[in-house]
């Protein structure tokens, strides 16, 4: 088990009166992908700043490679960040701008040059060295950005929402950029994202934070499959959650029906717990399947080659049902259609609390 | 459509009519300078530089005109440095009292001249700083410096507040950004500024006729030729003036504007 590269250690911050980040322990991996996701003020960009010494903790002490932070002042660190806003110089052309942290190392001029040569090289922009960088697209741009950041070889990388102003189709090409990146490199990579189809697409460890707390750690998987709370579940979405009181005979009585949990939970017990929406299966009629409910169509949304159609159960259960087009075929699907919906007592999880 | 045409040319005359109020003076001090009659009347005689001549060989005419120079570069630089200072702290900190402090640091051209005159001129008067060169360099200093600062801070504000924060996070410290990061950034705008608090330096008769005593700027022997009688010179050192005025006034204005027009690091 190698040494964690970033410590938190029991890190507190206030703003005033406002608890920004509440006593957060957790710890990154060398070399691995960490995103952090949360919705706007869960205090992720706030985590991230401390890291690169923007803000200090109120309480706690954060350490990198065994030495605490607390002290060092931001360029001091070996931190390098690339921003939501990418934070180039506008007076400096791309090369300048790839040079400033060499520059500030003391590194003399055709080194630094040439160095800075070879990352705008690597990452597909070599021919733009010299121009302006207002008069570069937005990927461009981000790509001068990342060599800026990554010129100066550091163990960590930090970035904060960087793909956030980009179109659509320009968002997965750099994602592959990125995720190719950090693997060549082998270097650390710390991503707040509100996105969760970037989290999820790119880091190894995603923390999903709430309201200044870590609400779980966990790879894109367990954090899908089994959240750890009813936040996480509704925060990840393409989650069903269902809640009910357990029977005598271990079954879980809930609005839309009565369904067996394999014995997963205890007589008499208030649970909740979520069915992924790519496992809830359906039909027309009646299967011989455990955990059949009755739904009506509301509404049907397509993303590719997907589809998700929403359904009402009773009890106002909202329940999501995410299958390909394909399969659909032979299943009527006007609004208002009346449809079986099943699911496998195995791929149904319980929230704590 | 047809509304629209019509609401056009209106506003065109229209501006049209406030340049030509504004400007008209100067164009006749401009062709009376080259004019040969002694009073200014139209029809006009015949075309001279005569008072060119005179006014330049006018010994009283170049000692006001190298002290003007050296009066208004020097405030341009105090001005200019003291207007960053503020801009910048107004920009970078958040203190209590801070609105109080802009309002007083924007206060003094809301002064009546005559007022900020008299005032600077009892108040240097107490330490024996009346009269003298410096004098009216610090007055204009007063006078210049929200100015600058009001030029510096509409450059400031389009800065993205994280470009520090960037510049320390690749290793340099505050001073080192300070010069490598916002001095570069705001750079036309202290250009700008240099300019515009010259040329108000140089124009400003009021408080230069109160606080230099026997040291006089050009506006102030303007005056004093005029006073004595109507003499054409004072069409030619005006035109020279206002030459000199109004090509700052302009790199100031291209400067701010041309920094305005690219949104920087969005």
């Amino acid at each position: 088990m190698a040494e964690p590269l970033v410590v938190f250690d029991n890190v507190v911050k206030r703003f005033g009166t406002f608890e920004a980040v509440k006593r957060m322990n957790f710890e990154i991996r060398e070399g691995e992908f960490l995103a952090f996701m949360g919705p706007s003020g869960c205090g992720k960009t706030t985590t991230l700043r401390m890291l690169a010494g923007l803000e200090q903790p109120t309480e706690g002490d954060i350490r990198l490679a065994g030495k605490s932070l607390l002290d060092v002042k931001p360029h001091e660190r070996d931190t390098p960040m690339v921003w939501q806003s990418l934070a180039l110089f506008p007076f400096l052309n791309a090369r300048e701008n790839v040079e400033f942290g060499l520059k500030m190392r003391g590194m003399d001029k055709p080194a630094r040059r040439r160095k800075a040569l070879d990352w705008l090289e690597r990452l597909g922009i070599g021919e733009f060295a010299e121009r302006d960088v207002n008069s570069l697209s937005g990927g461009q741009r981000q790509r001068v950005a990342l060599a800026r950041a990554l010129v100066t070889e550091p163990k960590i990388l930090l970035l904060d929402e960087p793909l956030s102003a980009l179109d659509a189709h320009l968002v997965i090409r750099m994602q592959g950029v990125l995720t190719k990146l950090q693997r060549e490199l082998g270097i650390t990579f710390v991503y707040v994202t509100h996105s969760q189809s970037e989290a999820f697409a790119m880091a190894d460890r995603v923390v999903i934070m709430s309201k200044g707390e870590i609400a779980q750690i966990g790879s894109a998987r367990d954090i899908y499959r089994t959240p750890a709370s009813r936040f996480v579940a509704e925060f990840v979405g393409r989650n069903n959650i269902f809640a009910g009181t357990v029977n005598a005979a271990g079954n879980v009585e809930t609005p839309a029906g009565t369904f067996t949990l394999d014995g997963k939970a205890r007589p008499g017990d208030k649970v909740s717990f979520v069915v992924a929406a790519d496992v809830v299966s359906l039909s027309v009629t009646k299967p011989a399947a455990p955990n059949v409910f009755t739904a009506q169509l509301i509404s049907e949304e397509f993303v590719g080659s997907m589809v998700t159609l929403f359904f009402e159960a009773p009890g106002d259960t909202e329940v999501k049902v995410q299958v390909q087009e394909r399969s659909l075929e032979g299943i009527p699907r006007e609004p208002g259609q009346t449809l079986f919906l099943s699911f496998d007592p195995s791929h149904a999880h319980i929230l704590k609390g | 459509m047809k509304d629209d045409k019509l609401l056009r040319w209106v506003l065109a005359l229209y501006t049209a009519l406030v340049f030509l109020f504004v400007f008209a003076p100067i164009a006749a001090s401009l062709v009376f300078s080259f004019n040969s009659d002694r009073f200014p009347t139209i029809p006009l005689g015949s075309f001279t530089t005569d008072w060119y001549v005179k006014a330049f060989s006018n010994p009283e005419v170049w000692d006001a005109a190298l002290r003007s120079l050296i009066v208004s570069s020097v405030t341009a630089v105090i001005a200019t440095a003291i207007g960053f200072s503020a801009a910048y702290s107004d920009y970078r900190y958040d203190f209590v009292g801070k609105k109080a402090f802009l309002v007083l640091a924007l206060l003094p051209p809301t002064i009546p001249l005559i007022i900020l005159a008299l005032a600077m001129l009892g108040w240097l008067s107490m330490f024996n700083a009346s009269g003298l060169t410096l004098s009216i360099i610090i007055a204009h200093t007063v006078l210049c410096a929200p100015f600058a600062m009001a030029v510096i801070r509409l450059r400031l504000n389009q800065m993205d507040p994280n470009l520090e924060p960037a510049a320390w996070n690749l290793g340099a410290s505050e001073w080192v950004t300070m010069k490598s990061v916002v001095i570069p950034f705001t750079l036309p705008s202290i250009i700008a500024s240099l300019c515009l608090t010259a040329a108000v330096s140089f124009d400003e008769f009021a408080v230069a006729w109160f606080v230099s005593g026997l040291n006089k700027t050009v506006p102030v022997v303007i005056l004093e030729i005029l006073t004595g009688n109507i003499d054409p010179q004072v069409n030619a050192i005006g035109t020279a003036v206002f030459l000199v005025s109004i090509t700052l006034v302009v790199i100031a204005q291209v400067l701010v504007l041309r920094s305005a027009k690219k949104p920087e690091a969005a």
